[in-house]
């Protein structure tokens, strides 16, 4: 049972990885969902998963708990609109839940410009959710500039990694 | 500190009015003159060996000279002949150099000085004294009375004086940096802030690490240091206050607040807030109050620089499309772009003397340069993969910035590098440093 929550939990988020191939090139995201291990129990098993509600269950219930931006925009795209519209599903199902959404910069741009453009990527896609019905009161964003990239590389995949906003549910 | 003519020694008060004014010694600051000048530093002798809680005035005497040396080297204009390897004058020698020993290292300047105490706690008196050895004339002297655990700020004052007399330039030895000390993976560095002397002696850590801080500037009065921490989920800037160890943050919003400026008085405070994804600019009197909104356009506007007479401010915003160099007055009335040479220019930093604006260029690489501060004669001085956010010595003529290494270890380091954009080194810190913040010469 906690097994297989675990398994679910990492092939759902190397999903979320790859469906953002687009902006986010293939160098970085984990190997594909087909490598997850393949035994299932033969007898139907229990409905298994995170707890309902819980940043867990939002990871594996949504698109991408990420978005990505070109270099030095903050532009929400289609393919970003697909994700957020995946995350205001959850949220309308769980309206205690509130979020906050951190913005982020790849390393190439001075500090405290990226601390700002860090802040508009976050309010982008903060300003997508409300428009798609998400309370704003729900919402809080934090910029973290280029202060914490998800991806080390100093080459453009993983810059493209590192331009994101993530949305982050507050236990 | 307390700064004495050495009328102490009254054989000598004839020939201190009688230090010629117009010697040809001198050094050249432009890098119109490559060739280093070639001073003497020998160790100073003490008038007699008495023990102070920083060690004997013999061996005060021998690190003050390392010291002075080290300063007037690393400035990049010296080429210092010792302490090392030097053998000390006696005591009478420093008011009456034997100049023919000198001569004969083909020294051009000769530094001495003596130490003195009266033992234990009681302050010591250093003397420094400058001579042009060709001329065998005697250039300036100064005295310094401090506490024997200020001894370094007596070095950096006779580096200074010397620095001075040759160069015709303002001192800037006696002074500052507050920093950001990095430590851990680059995707989690952990970053404390951090203070120490121009020379990165008197090294101190300030915060502890666990919340990230960023972007430190010392008050004009070094008795503050305003900077970014992120705590709990908030950006804010703190002002943190040496003398009592304690922080408050300038101003309550739950919106992001960053970039702290001190204004050149240490009166008034730019900040940068972020709203609804805009960032704009704002003045608050540094012990709190009404903001007041300087900016008011779509987009970044960040940063901010104070002009040394306080009337004008130079900022960065991208309101054009990219990050550019803007002027306004202090009232954020007249906002004017400046920068036009190509690429993204951020970061902008007026000179303390007013002349130059030093900036990060964005194409490809990050690299520091200067400009007027009307746009246009810039330069370039370094050329790093990224080299971002410099900082004024007190005296205009130097600049200290960080460099980030390219690659996974994401290593960052603290270099300086003069006007000439020649003489560029690293200040070496106990572990990365990144944001460095030159104070003014201390009082």
């Amino acid at each position: 049972m906690r097994m297989t929550s675990a398994i679910l939990l990492v092939s759902s988020a190397a999903l979320a990885l790859s469906a953002c191939s687009k902006k986010a090139p293939e160098a970085l995201p984990p190997p594909p969902a087909d490598t997850a291990p393949t035994p299932t129990p033969t007898p139907p098993p229990p409905p298994a998963g995170p707890t309902p509600g819980s940043q867990a269950d939002f990871v594996a219930s949504v698109t991408s708990d990420r978005i990505f931006f070109d270099t030095d925009k903050s532009d929400v795209d289609a393919e970003d609109q697909v994700t957020l519209r995946s995350q205001a599903t959850w949220l309308a199902r769980y309206p205690q839940k509130r979020i906050t959404i951190e913005g982020h910069c790849d390393e190439r741009g001075t500090r405290e410009y990226n601390i700002a453009l860090g802040e508009r990527r976050a309010n982008a896609a903060k300003n997508y959710l409300v428009e798609l019905g998400v309370d704003a009161s729900r919402i809080t964003t934090i910029s973290y500039g280029k202060e914490r990239p998800a991806a080390l590389g100093s080459d453009e995949a993983s810059w493209a990694q590192n331009r994101r906003a993530v949305t982050v549910t507050v236990e | 500190m307390k700064t004495v003519a050495l009328r102490l020694l009254p054989a000598l008060a004839a020939l201190w009015l009688a230090a010629p004014a117009s010697a040809q010694l001198s050094v050249d600051v432009t890098g119109q003159i490559q060739t280093d000048l070639r001073i003497a530093v020998p160790p100073m002798p003490a008038q007699q060996s008495v023990d102070t809680p920083a060690g004997s005035t013999d061996l005060l005497g021998q690190k003050i000279a390392e010291v002075i040396a080290a300063d007037l080297k690393g400035s990049g204009l010296f080429a210092p002949l010792g302490p090392a390897g030097v053998q000390a004058p006696t005591v009478p020698e420093v008011t009456n150099p034997v100049f023919a020993r000198w001569a004969g290292m083909n020294a051009e300047a000769l530094v001495q000085g003596f130490v003195r105490s009266g033992g234990g706690d009681s302050q010591i008196t250093v003397g420094c004294y400058l001579y042009d050895v060709a001329l065998k004339q005697e250039l300036t002297r100064q005295g310094y009375v401090v506490a024997p655990r200020d001894w370094r700020r007596a070095a950096h004052r006779c580096a200074d004086l010397i620095y001075s007399r040759l160069t015709g330039e303002s001192p800037f030895f006696d002074s500052r940096i507050a920093y950001i000390a990095e430590t851990g993976p680059k995707d989690n560095r952990v970053k404390r802030l951090a203070i120490m002397d121009s020379d990165g002696a008197n090294h101190r850590f300030i915060t502890n690490g666990q919340s990230l801080a960023l972007t430190p500037r010392w008050s004009p009065d070094y008795k503050s240091i305003a900077y970014v921490s992120y705590v709990g989920k908030t950006v804010r800037i703190y002002i943190y206050s040496v003398d009592k160890g304690s922080q408050t943050a300038i101003f309550e919003t739950t919106n992001a607040t960053f970039a702290p400026r001190w204004s050149p008085d240490g009166r008034t405070l730019l900040f940068s807030m972020a709203s609804g994804g805009n960032t704009d600019i704002y003045k608050i009197p540094a012990t709190g109050g009404r903001p007041t909104r300087l900016t008011n356009t779509p987009g970044i506007n960040v940063g901010g620089s104070f002009s040394p007479d306080g009337s004008r401010i130079v900022f960065e915003s991208d309101r054009s499309g990219g990050q550019q160099i803007y002027v306004m007055s202090a009232d954020g009335s007249g906002q004017k772009r400046i920068s036009f040479g190509g690429g993204r220019y951020a970061t902008p930093e007026w000179s303390p003397r007013g002349d130059l604006i030093a900036f990060t260029k964005i194409a490809g690489n990050f690299r520091i340069g200067v400009m007027s501060p009307a746009g246009g004669e810039e330069r370039l001085l370094t050329n790093g993969w990224q080299d971002e956010s410099p900082t004024w010595s007190p005296n205009g003529r130097v600049l200290q910035f960080f460099r980030t290494s390219e690659g996974r270890g994401g290593k960052s380091s603290i270099w300086q590098v003069d006007l000439t954009g020649v003489n560029e080194r690293h200040i070496v810190t106990p572990v990365d440093g990144s944001d460095p913040s030159w104070g003014p010469l201390l009082q």
